[in-house]
């Protein structure tokens, strides 16, 4: 992470616990009000490979991407569509490791926040390694107990600034949360269209950095509309007072504008940038096309909050 | 006397509670899209199975009586006794409808969601046993159902693929990773965060979120009703030793769950050893099956438990000559009664299976699944660690394996086989 945004992150970092009535505000929800409409962008770390990761997530950088997910990959991802799986296959093939993933993160230099997105068991076994590496006295019972805070202070040491993980309910999310709070990390919750009443309000209760707004039953993937559920999911949440942003089948710059229109804070696009790569990672012109790709998303945002944006204008990203 | 009283003599384990865990293992590990049906379903858990609402218990035992073929016969095995000197009982499962202990659990879930009002059943299989099993149960309902089957099973299991295809299924082939059990409920569960609001998943075992460890093993546990009461009728008192074959684990859970009060009873879960018990990472596999022998915690499929798996977390594929036992999982209550010392795991590999297959086969007409016969091989190489009585759970038939059995029988030198050759003519 940058040297800049490492102090203004350490500047921010005056609470003690996740009891304080006054919280202050994060680097993710400081990248999405700040930067309103959002542009989240995803891609899996280490397809095809962590050196080209390193390529591409600094040309979403430069496109104009205000907050960045990785991918951790986990063999078995329940909550992702044919694309991202690909994708996982490609860098689980190519050797990605959860080591080889935080070196990457430890050597990134990018404006916009960066958070990992992965699986809970990815999370658990990160201590148990840890332990059975550490210790050649662990011959006998070689791994040690699942633990979620070794996870979590690598991954505050390199300068990620939050988690989501899509199969970690906020039932059985205490152990991550308290680990996160004492790190000053977001614990992004999804919010999908069959989220309503008491279980909203335990999630939206429990939310930082942003909620996540799953804009359409199913997994992740690009899709050719934007679905209702959105604009559903949008009324419900409108009376808490956290950043809103959709993903789940956002691919143009139009499903943007049409997402920020309906009231959301920002917009999440995931397959349709994987597809990029997927498509040119061989030609060499992955980054160029994932650069543009950013930019053509980011503008359609601006569009739909109502900002005038000249269609030739590929946005700089805001100095500091 | 109520209706709704079970068959034996006490009610012990009716856990009423809504516990989502069984020690450390269990919970509800699953995209939040999925949690309101999990909901739903604990609900209808609670109401239907556990309180008997609308007398859906009295609807499901007259269902498993009159289509499903319950109670099966606990039978006492000669020659088995004969040869280890000791009384050997087979609980019969294999003579449920179907040829498995699976129609258990698949009626009573699809019963379960035509009580909620779902209008479509979908489900994953290995062996195909839970799959057919499902499919007779929707089409025993006016259920529409699609099965999610991995490619290499559906290769290794042809008669099931038909059998669910004759009764009205359709039978999804998952080509993703090696083509088994684990790829076929990755894409369930995506099928199923599509369509919870009208679908419900019938899983197959007593693992993945919970209430489904629970409810399957209710579901199940009319085993183990059966075979306690049947013993103590049969034999005059309660076994020394109950063994069963452990994949997912619901025909063990079934068959120890009434057991488990009784200290005196020891409960043994055999696994797959498959060819080796070691972990190849390099290789990402695992020659064999054996979770709770040799697994770590972690969480897979909605819950945590024991699991096959990397140093890094990620899950590796796992082995079996049996399909139905080739899962890098198991339940969570069975990892937590392995954690507390109630249930001895052990391991039996692919030779003996199939030796135990062959020798059941040869010594008392029946042909049993090569997912029992891992409990067959067991009793066999491990005669001096049972008791003077003992209960083995034939899970299922072994119809569906004979052409795996011969094409592995063919490979090995194995003692028990008849000659194969006469097979290739």
């Amino acid at each position: 992470m940058s040297d800049e945004r490492r102090a203004e992150r350490d500047s921010r970092e005056t609470r003690t616990g996740s009891d304080d009535q006054e919280r202050p505000v994060s680097d993710i929800e400081a990248a999405i009000r700040e930067n309103d409409p959002a542009l989240i962008t995803y891609i899996t770390a280490g397809d095809p490979s962590l050196e080209d990761t390193k390529e591409y997530v600094e040309a979403l950088d430069r496109g104009g991407s205000d907050l960045i997910e990785l991918g951790l990959p986990f063999s078995e991802p329940i909550a992702e569509g044919p694309t991202i799986q690909a994708a996982i296959n490609r860098a689980l093939d190519a050797g990605t490791t959860p080591q080889g993933f935080f070196e990457l993160v430890d050597d990134l230099e990018t404006e916009a926040p960066l958070l990992v997105m992965t699986y809970y068991n990815m999370i658990l076994q990160y201590g148990t390694s840890e332990a059975h590496s550490a210790s050649d006295s662990r011959a006998v019972e070689p791994r040690g107990k699942p633990d979620v805070r070794p996870f979590v202070e690598r991954a505050a040491e390199v300068g990620l600034s939050g988690l989501i993980i899509p199969d970690l309910p906020a039932e059985e999310a205490d152990p991550l949360r308290e680990a996160c709070d004492d790190h000053g990390l977001d614990l992004v919750f999804i919010v999908a269209p069959t989220t309503e009443g008491e279980r909203l309000e335990t999630i939206m209760s429990q939310v930082s950095g942003f909620a996540y707004v799953q804009a359409r039953l199913g997994t992740t993937g690009a899709r050719a509309n934007v679905s209702g559920a959105t604009h559903d999911s949008l009324e419900r949440l409108s009376e808490f007072d956290v950043p809103k942003a959709v993903g789940f089948g956002v691919s143009e710059g139009d499903h943007a504008a049409e997402i920020i229109e309906a009231g959301a804070d920002g917009v999440i696009v995931g397959s349709a940038l994987v597809d990029i790569i997927a498509e040119h990672s061989s030609d060499g012109d992955a980054a160029d096309r994932l650069e543009a790709k950013a930019a053509e998303l980011k503008r359609g945002a601006r569009r739909g909050a109502g900002e005038a944006v000249d269609a030739e204008d590929v946005p700089e990203p805001e100095q500091p | 006397m109520s209706k709704t009283t079970p068959d034996h003599d006490r009610d012990r384990n009716r856990e009423r509670d809504s516990e989502a865990t069984f020690g450390d293992y269990g919970g509800q590990y699953v995209p939040e899209a999925l949690m309101p049906a999990l909901q739903e379903l604990e609900d209808a858990y609670e109401r239907y199975v556990l309180n008997n609402e609308d007398g859906f218990m009295d609807e499901f035992r007259e269902r498993m009586r009159d289509f499903g073929g319950r109670p099966t016969p606990l039978q006492r095995a000669d020659r088995l006794s004969e040869r280890y000197d000791r009384e050997i009982y087979l609980k019969r499962e294999d003579l449920v409808h179907g040829g498995a202990h699976k129609l258990n659990n698949a009626l009573g879930q699809v019963l379960l969601a035509k009580y909620m009002g779902k209008e479509r059943i979908i489900a994953e299989t290995g062996a195909g046993q839970h799959g057919t099993a499902t499919a007779m149960a929707a089409a025993h309902l006016d259920m529409p159902c699609e099965i999610y089957m991995g490619r290499t099973d559906i290769n290794r299991q042809r008669p099931n693929v038909y059998r669910m295809r004759m009764n009205g299924a359709a039978v999804n082939p998952v080509t993703a990773g090696s083509g088994t059990l684990k790829e076929a409920i990755n894409e369930t569960m995506r099928d199923w965060a599509t369509t919870v609001e009208t679908t419900h998943y019938v899983i197959g075992s007593v693992v993945g979120p919970h209430p489904f460890p629970k409810m399957v093993r209710d579901f199940q546990a009319v085993i183990s009703q059966e075979a306690r009461k049947q013993i103590q009728e049969q034999a005059g008192r309660l076994p020394d030793t109950v063994v069963a074959c452990a994949g997912g684990g619901s025909n063990t859970m079934g068959t120890f769950h009434e057991f488990v009060p009784d200290e005196s009873v020891d409960l043994v879960a055999v696994e797959a050893g498959g060819s080796s018990l070691e972990i190849d990472e390099e290789a990402n596999l695992a020659p064999n099956s054996a979770t709770l022998s040799t697994g770590t915690d972690g969480v897979l499929h909605g819950a945590m438990t024991k699991l096959l798996q990397s140093e890094d977390g990620q899950i590796v594929e796992s082995h079996s000559v049996s399909a139905g036992l080739d899962y890098a999982g198991v339940g969570p209550e069975l990892s937590h009664l392995v954690a507390t010392d109630r249930v001895t795991p052990a391991s039996v590999d692919d030779d003996d299976a199939l030796n135990g297959f062959h020798r059941l086969s040869n010594l008392e007409g029946i042909i049993p699944a090569l997912e029992s016969s891992h409990a067959l091989g067991y009793i066999e190489e491990h005669t001096d660690d049972l008791g003077d009585l003992v209960v083995v759970n034939v899970s299922g038939r072994g119809d569906k394996d004979l052409e795996t059995v011969l094409e592995e029988t063919e490979k090995r030198d194995l003692e028990a086989a008849p000659d194969v050759e006469v097979f290739k003519e």
